[in-house]
């Protein structure tokens, strides 16, 4: 498989979210705005890039037994430094996400890719697959965010645009499995003329 | 096998090491900043350090400090840190700034969980539901919502959130007297 579709085929085709339904709690727990969405799938790109990147490079010295476990520790380190970093530079970003910021160690899509395509390719395929699913990840999430701000407080990006409450349910719970399960109808719907 | 495993913790563990210490500043940075911005937005015009005069309240567990603001070495005002666990997810923490006279100045959420949209509008810019308290003084504006006889108007669909909200008030309030107290003791 070329760079270029390892890279692509992550945004659509390997769709972590609409097609893979991989990480599905913060994909609902985190969207209830466009750039909570937007920060969680940067702040899971980040540490999913790099973390492919280290497991890619070590592959060879880890026995298979203990390969999972030393994974964890891998992604587990990545995740404390962004959520450092995030706490340092991003206050505001670390705030409104807060407990789901540790969570992406158990994100299983980080695991996943690092099981299934990192530990086979080389380092180099492997960022390009941690990019490519990472902004898939990060498009579904802001997607998901975007239409819950719109329908639940009628504003995008925190921009107001009509100036009355939205439809409550949408930046509730029960608004994240809505919206969730419309927009992968019409995924599935869009994707299955190409197959 | 276990040597393996060893070797990438420790060079893990070490990573995560540089990082918190190349973070430890900037993180403390950030987290005054939020507290200066705050300070200046709750606490009437003063011209000392409200920071370096800060006393230490232990409630309920958690530490609250209150900060003295001073205009030509006067008191002008007190920001009492206070919350309330009863949000709708979890801890609502917010600074409320007295003038001297007991009345309320301003309120600024520190930080609170509560629903994007409805809760989450303590926090916003120029939210009406904070701006309510603005000059009015606990000994004759009654700190509960109006459901529970009180003179807050609460944020349509957010009782939770607002009766949190001003129970923390509350809160704030029953510290400044306790302070202001022992400054007129001391006098």
């Amino acid at each position: 498989m070329s760079n270029l579709k390892t890279f692509t085929s992550g945004i659509i085709k390997n769709n972590p979210v609409f097609v893979l339904l991989l990480g599905m709690c913060p994909t609902l727990g985190t969207t209830t705005s466009a750039i909570n969405g937007l920060g969680m799938g940067v702040a899971t790109m980040c540490v999913l890039i790099f973390s492919n990147a280290i497991i890619s490079l070590i592959k060879n010295l880890i026995p298979s037994k203990i390969r999972i476990p030393a994974f964890i520790v891998v992604i587990a380190s990545l995740v404390t430094v962004v959520e450092l970093i995030m706490k340092a530079y991003t206050p505001d970003l670390y705030s409104a996400l807060g407990v789901f910021i540790p969570l992406i160690v158990v994100n299983c899509i980080i695991l996943g890719r690092a099981e299934s395509f990192a530990s086979k390719n080389g380092v180099l395929a492997s960022m390009l697959d941690g990019a490519g699913i990472g902004l898939g990840f990060t498009l579904s999430l802001t997607i998901i965010g975007s239409i819950r701000e719109l329908l639940g407080s009628y504003s995008i990006f925190g921009q107001k645009l009509i100036d009355t409450d939205g439809i409550l349910i949408f930046v509730l719970a029960p608004g994240a499995f809505l919206v969730l399960g419309y927009l992968l109808v019409i995924f599935n719907k869009l994707t299955a003329k190409h197959k | 096998m276990v040597l393996v495993l060893f070797v990438i913790t420790a060079v893990t563990s070490s990573a995560v090491g540089v990082v918190y210490n190349m973070t430890k500043d900037p993180i403390e940075k950030a987290d005054q900043l939020k507290t200066q911005n705050a300070l200046s937005e709750v606490l009437p015009k003063f011209d000392n350090q409200p920071n370096d005069e800060k006393i230490e309240k232990d409630v309920d567990g958690m530490k609250l400090n209150v900060y003295t603001a001073r205009l030509d070495g006067k008191v002008v005002g007190y920001a009492v840190e206070t919350f309330s666990k009863n949000g709708f997810n979890g801890h609502i923490r917010l600074i409320v700034g007295f003038k001297t006279d007991g009345s309320i100045h301003n309120i600024s959420v520190l930080s609170q969980n509560e629903t994007p949209g409805l809760g989450a509008k303590i926090s916003e810019k120029g939210s009406k539901f904070v701006a309510q308290f603005s000059g009015k003084n606990p000994d004759s504006f009654k700190l509960f919502v109006k459901k529970d006889g009180g003179d807050v108007d609460a944020i349509t669909a957010s009782t939770i959130t607002s009766r949190a909200f001003t129970e923390a008030v509350n809160l704030a309030y029953k510290i400044f007297n306790e302070i202001d107290k022992e400054e007129a003791d001391n006098e």
